[in-house]
């Protein structure tokens, strides 16, 4: 029985594992605004608004962490007893290092919109693989440490994307 | 009333239970009214049989005003009391007015927001959209001969919580009760979307007086989500007039600073004038008397094209954000719908078919498919079932966050949210003993403070003394469908807690609302009375027949102590109903729904499982 207390994944009657299948997630989250959303209970008054609105923000809520493979990852991480805790943990191996230090120099050097265009493609690529890394980890070897480890590996990579993206606002402006 | 109803499709209430809501589009420029009847959704006709009403007050003296054309037509002679285009002005303080110089209006500069200095005294945006707003509300009232149930009022996508607020305060003062705001790109693809069956990802380019929207929609067996949106809200067909007088000036060798306010507002009408001529046919004549001098030329679509160039390519750079945004490319977009009066100028239909590579669809009246959307959705809100299973599941445009040490933004809701949400993030102390918190709310994109706009500050009170970042403040966000934001802090050890709706700090509260209501729409106490006890009579009515409807489908979830007292609770109502005065059947009616919120959880509860089984409504 899903309550508001039911992991994401039971909430959207999925399996607890990294690989999912988006279009389902995407059609199950739509059915359960169907049915929650505060809309369908616009004209039945404060008390059903309320309990819509805490359905609703929590089916968001689920759907949010679901869809996105990053924080489907640190959820599965932190729901098997290995914190992401990417605030305290700043470790990183040194090859890993390299790649951003040659990345932001490449940010530094690039002028137009075509080079950070090219840069962000080469870091989506590499997002992309450490992507399939991490469902290993964690659907394969069940090794949620290592998984912890490469999800943050991963947000250094979503930092810098979204680093780059800013530029390119920049330069669009 | 707590119970919640999950219907089959096509089921109605009966027809006398109808509501009659409207859906209005309040526009820089213009504004219009639309309802759904007989299963249609229509614009609503003024009694010459316009369906425009220009967005124009004018104030003659203290009590006389005219709103609409009359007022548009009185623009060039008594440009200080003749306010067009209000809703460029709503939730903005005076700095945010960039073209404040070009206005022919004195500004007052106040906290939060200006006010323009009339004839008629010191008025507020929201005054002045209030007048819009009750000339579409009474509209509507002579149209149906009856009162209006609710409205749905559309805002520019990119509208931030300062002028949403804004917005929905007007509504309140014209005496509306706002069932939702929704964003004007929204609105458009529901009329357009459901008049056209159509499936798949749209591009909703909203180019109106004022404000330029784009917003990215996935469409789908009736549900409306928008992936991303973006925009400008202060881009619009004024600022493709106010860069052709620009130019013309340039060309006839005119200094700006040596204008009166009606030179401006001659201008500014030319302006428009030859704007709308240049979208039939090219060149057109171009004629203004000046007090000092006479502007007369032949004017081409290729020098208006040239002058606005920027203009044009403004809106192009938040449509690559908002694609960025959707992660998505250009070649994913099934159609690009054109809304807003301003995109019937052929260059900005150009820059959009060019970008696109598709030629864009133009096949509703641009100037009253939000209207329409907006009344589409009224109708469903009200309770109106209308049989179109419709949902919107639509985004927060711009990032809130709170203000850390250093004046730099914390950010806790991302844009393109999905609404309903609530997010939440702790903080603590950062000196040894410290007892209170101060909280600087602000909406932006921008990481430092002072580029971001300040939505409210609140102070958490009564934090028991510890050490420095000992302390564990978690501040939650929510913002509900209608994109409005309310913020609570609460310490996690000592249970300490603060609440606020963020309002700005010029936003009305409830009771000045009342005040003002009485004051500008006044209605005889005793009509008010008649009024209030019909509603509370119709509310009674729908409480009983849902709590009915509720019982005959799932009286199993209840125990025969629940049952019994919620069937007492009925019976009291019932009777309060024919016997009480309004407030006594109000508290009737709030007892019952008090009364079946467990019952209705277990019911939500219920059809979440239904969901989960698959068993949804498209299924059944």
């Amino acid at each position: 029985m899903a309550t508001l207390q039911s992991t994401d994944f039971e909430l959207f009657g999925v399996p607890a594992q990294f690989a999912q299948d988006r279009a389902a997630l995407d059609a199950r989250w739509k059915d359960l605004q169907r049915e929650a959303h505060p809309d369908k209970f616009a004209a039945q008054g404060a008390a059903a608004q309320r309990v819509a609105m805490q359905w609703s923000v929590r089916i968001n809520e689920a759907y949010q962490r679901l869809k996105d493979p990053l924080k489907r990852a640190s959820y599965l991480c932190e729901m098997n007893g290995a914190p992401i805790n990417a605030e305290t943990n700043t470790a990183m191996p040194t090859d890993f290092l390299m790649q951003q230090m040659e990345w932001r120099e490449e940010l530094d050097e690039a002028g137009t919109l075509d080079e950070l265009e090219a840069l962000l493609a080469q870091v989506n690529e590499r997002e992309g693989e450490q992507l399939s890394k991490i469902g290993q980890s964690i659907d394969g070897a069940k090794d949620f440490n290592a998984a912890a480890q490469q999800v943050r590996s991963l947000m250094f990579m979503q930092r810098f994307a979204s680093e780059v993206d800013a530029r390119m606002d920049q330069l669009g402006q | 009333m707590a119970l919640l109803q999950i219907s089959e499709p096509g089921q109605t209430p009966d027809p006398h239970q109808r509501r009659i809501a409207v859906g209005i589009d309040l526009g820089t420029t213009h504004s219009l009214v639309a309802s759904v009847r007989n299963g249609i959704a229509e614009c609503l006709p003024d009694d010459q049989g316009r369906v425009i009403l220009p967005s124009v007050v004018r104030y003659l003296d203290a009590e006389r005003r005219q709103i609409g054309f009359d007022a548009l037509a009185a623009q060039v002679d008594d440009p200080a009391n003749t306010i067009s285009s209000v809703k460029r002005l709503m939730g903005r303080g005076i700095n945010d007015i960039a073209s404040r110089a070009q206005l022919p209006y004195q500004l007052n500069d106040k906290p939060g927001m200006v006010t323009l200095q009339t004839v008629a005294g010191e008025k507020s945006p929201v005054e002045i959209s209030a007048e819009i707003l009750a000339t579409l509300r009474f509209r509507a009232e002579d149209t149906f001969d009856d009162d209006i149930h609710g409205a749905v009022i559309t805002v520019p996508a990119y509208f931030d919580d300062a002028q949403r607020q804004a917005t929905k305060d007007a509504a309140q003062l014209a005496g509306l009760n706002v069932l939702r705001l929704i964003n004007e790109p929204t609105a458009a693809a529901i009329a357009y979307g459901l008049d056209n069956g159509s499936e798949g990802v749209y591009a909703v380019y909203d180019l109106g007086g004022g404000t330029f929207d784009i917003s990215i929609l996935r469409l789908t067996q009736g549900v409306f989500e928008v992936v991303a949106t973006g925009g400008d809200s202060a881009l619009g067909g004024d600022d493709y007039d106010r860069a052709l007088v620009d130019w013309v000036l340039t060309k006839a060798g005119v200094a700006a600073d040596t204008l009166t306010p009606t030179d401006k507002a001659a201008l500014q009408r030319a302006a428009r004038a030859g704007k709308e001529a240049l979208s039939v046919s090219s060149p057109v004549p171009f004629n203004v008397q000046l007090a000092k001098a006479l502007v007369s030329f032949e004017l081409k679509a290729e020098d208006f094209e040239t002058a606005t160039a920027h203009l044009t390519q403004r809106t192009l750079t938040a449509v690559r954000k908002a694609l960025r945004d959707a992660k998505l490319v250009k070649d994913d977009i099934k159609g690009v719908v054109m809304v807003g009066g301003s995109t019937r100028m052929p260059q900005v239909r150009k820059a959009a078919a060019n970008f696109f590579g598709s030629e864009p669809l133009t096949n509703l009246n641009p100037d009253e498919v939000v209207a329409l959307g907006a009344a589409i959705s009224a109708n469903q809100l009200a309770g109106n079932n209308t049989g179109d299973d419709l949902l919107l599941l639509d985004v927060i445009p711009l990032s809130l966050g709170i203000e850390t040490m250093g004046g730099l933004v914390e950010r806790i809701v991302p844009r393109n949210q999905t609404i309903p949400t609530a997010m939440a993030q702790d903080f603590t102390t950062y000196k040894d003993g410290q007892t209170a918190l101060a909280l600087h709310v602000v909406q932006g994109e921008r990481d430092l403070v002072v580029d971001c706009r300040s939505l409210a500050r609140f102070e958490l009170r009564g934090i028991p003394p510890m050490a420095a970042g000992a302390a564990r403040i978690r501040v939650t966000f929510t913002v509900d469908a209608d994109g409005l934001l309310s913020v609570n802090a609460k310490e996690q050890v000592s249970g300490v807690e603060a609440t606020i709706d963020v309002k700005p700090s010029y936003g009305l509260s409830d009771d000045e609302i009342a005040r003002m209501l009485q004051d500008s729409f006044s209605t005889a106490q005793q009509d008010m009375q008649a009024r209030a006890l019909a509603e509370a009579q119709v509310d009674a009515d729908r409480m009983l027949l849902a709590t009915g409807s509720a019982l005959e489908a799932d009286a199993d979830l209840l125990s025969p102590n629940e049952r019994a007292r919620i069937d007492s609770l009925m019976v009291a109502l019932a009777d309060t109903r024919t016997n009480g005065d309004a407030a006594a059947i109000e508290a009737a009616t709030n007892a019952l729904a008090e009364g079946t919120e467990a019952f209705a959880a277990e019911r939500m509860n219920k059809g979440i499982q239904k969901a989960l089984a698959g068993k949804n409504i498209e299924a059944v």
